[in-house]
């Protein structure tokens, strides 16, 4: 006798009655959200062809005018010293944070609140908030630029060490403990050894990050190319602002192929 | 000969040697589970004892206990000459440098050099940055580290990356990073637990060696019936939390031995 075959089990399962107000609710917030704020497609049909009209946007920004490259060239590169130094400095100020933030190594759970608190509070702040912040402290330039991408630095790099130290094994950290090591030995010699492909390819994000941030802060006057991208715009010269917006991407995409590079070579 | 603390009380007049270690009603209980009971012995200078029992008979628990890895709940521990339950943060550091531990899985850091890993071993007594790595370790910091890799065999590795290494060759590594601390006693977990017959018993003899040579004395976890009784003087068995077995290898019972290694308990 051949033994009766086991039906297969229901494609989907049951929903219940919690579910379905659940998915009513998101639906509900996905179209009032979209009714409320979404344009009307015959707007932006209509915005879209008076970019290409003859005296639109994008009509006059054809062809790029790169007659000022020199001077924007120099501000390109103090955009990226303005990413390297904040980076840079974020970067280092991260990791104390990170420390305090992580599970294990923090000295006191009230200490691992409050660290955890402030880099949730540097990384929520946009970067332009911060820029602002600065040049009221520091003034106009890049120093302000410098100081807001250090902040946000700290907010983005600080949550991804804390995550790698947290993830790390704790056997080695075990076997310093055990051998009387200090708590500072212990994290040097063990912790950072264990978490460094993790701190480079978050240190190689947080750079790429910094330099498309570095960009959008000179629009407020923290320095860098994007004062002179304000400046083209507010004269009408869009045919330069395209030649910096371009000087721009080349650059973004050249640190991001850089840093790529040295990411598989690292890991 | 080791003797239960009772005996070794009660020979005090005639025993010249005061026990290295000497616990007295340990316990340790996890959220009212109970893992030692009132465990009392002692053991003399330049042993070798064997721990064995079941799993989840609470062998790692008591090695944990002894040196406060795991905090006991109740009990006494002089170990060294000191209470070690009464020592504070940093007593507990420099008592912590005087006892060596071959863990099962050898806890060596990745990523770096076998070299550095056995520098570590310097920071139960030095500490800073030249404790760190061997780059930046003194000269005779160095030669002693590489005088231990050369005790295990394993001078000719020195700069090869842990990682790269057998998990045999990782286990003598952490032996060399044991001796770089110069310890007074050693306890080992299972040390041939994760490694091939034949490369279990050179680390045993490794170990039996610092023992018969050096003069240490050796608390060692094992899981093998041959190991314990080749390379012990002394076993202690272990049930249920609690001492069911104490006697000198010699004298030891083979079928008498086979019930710890053969009835896994249920916790």
């Amino acid at each position: 006798m051949t033994a009766m075959p086991i039906p297969p089990p229901p494609r989907f399962r049951p929903l219940r009655l919690l579910n379905y107000l659940v998915l009513l609710l998101v639906l509900g917030l996905i179209i009032s959200s979209l009714a409320a704020t979404a344009p009307p497609l015959d707007k932006v049909w209509r915005g879209v062809m008076r970019l290409f009209s003859p005296s639109g946007l994008f009509t006059q920004m054809f062809p790029p005018d790169f007659s000022r490259i020199v001077p924007i060239s120099w501000k390109l590169l103090e955009t990226l010293q303005m990413a390297v130094a904040g980076c840079f400095l974020g970067l280092i100020l991260a990791v104390p944070f990170a420390i305090l933030a992580t599970d294990r190594l923090s000295p006191h759970p009230v200490v691992r609140l409050g660290a955890r608190a402030i880099i949730a509070l540097f990384r929520t702040v946009p970067d332009l908030v911060w820029a602002i912040i600065f040049i009221i402290i520091v003034g106009l330039g890049p120093a302000a630029g410098v100081l807001a991408i250090m902040v946000d630095k700290i907010g983005f790099a600080g949550r991804f060490f804390a995550e790698a130290m947290e993830e790390s094994d704790p056997g080695p950290q075990d076997a310093m403990r055990a051998i009387g090591a200090s708590k500072l030995g212990m994290i040097v010699s063990a912790v950072f050894p264990a978490c460094l492909p993790s701190f480079t390819a978050t240190s190689l994000f947080a750079l790429e990050k910094s330099v498309r941030g570095s960009a959008a802060l000179g629009l407020v006057g923290a320095g860098g190319i994007g004062v002179e991208l304000k400046v083209a715009f507010d004269l009408f010269n869009y045919d330069e602002a395209l030649a910096i917006i371009l000087m721009m991407l080349a650059l973004v995409i050249a640190v991001e192929q850089g840093s790529g590079w040295i990411r598989r070579k690292l890991i | 000969m080791n003797t239960p603390l009772a005996h070794a009380v009660e020979e005090a007049g005639v025993t010249a040697l005061a026990p290295v270690l000497s616990v007295s009603g340990l316990a340790k209980s996890y959220d009212g589970r109970v893992i030692l009971q009132s465990l009392t012995f002692a053991l003399s200078e330049r042993q070798s004892t064997a721990l064995i029992g079941a799993n989840g008979s609470g062998k790692s628990t008591l090695l944990k206990c002894l040196v406060r890895l795991t905090e006991p709940t109740a009990g006494r521990i002089d170990m060294l000459g000191q209470d070690v339950r009464a020592l504070g943060p940093n007593e507990l550091r420099r008592f912590r440098a005087q006892v060596g531990i071959v863990w099962q899985r050898h806890n060596l850091v990745p990523r770096i050099s076998a070299l550095s890993n056995v520098v570590h071993g310097v920071q139960a007594r030095m500490s800073g940055p030249r404790s760190w790595f061997q780059a930046l370790a003194p000269a005779t910091v160095r030669a002693e580290a590489m005088s231990c890799l050369e005790r295990v065999g394993l001078a000719d590795r020195a700069m090869t990356r842990v990682d790269s290494l057998s998990g045999g060759q990782q286990q003598r590594v952490a032996i060399a990073r044991m001796l770089m601390q110069r310890p007074a006693f050693i306890l080992a977990d299972e040390p041939d637990a994760s490694l091939d017959p034949q490369t279990g018993e050179e680390v045993m003899a490794l170990l039996l060696g610092l023992v018969r040579q050096d003069g240490l004395s050796l608390l060692m976890i094992s899981h093998r019936l041959e190991h314990t009784l080749r390379f012990s003087d002394r076993i202690l068995g272990l049930t249920q939390g609690r001492i069911t077995l104490d006697q000198p290898t010699a004298l030891a019972n083979v079928t008498d031995l086979r019930r710890f290694f053969e009835h896994p308990e249920t916790p």
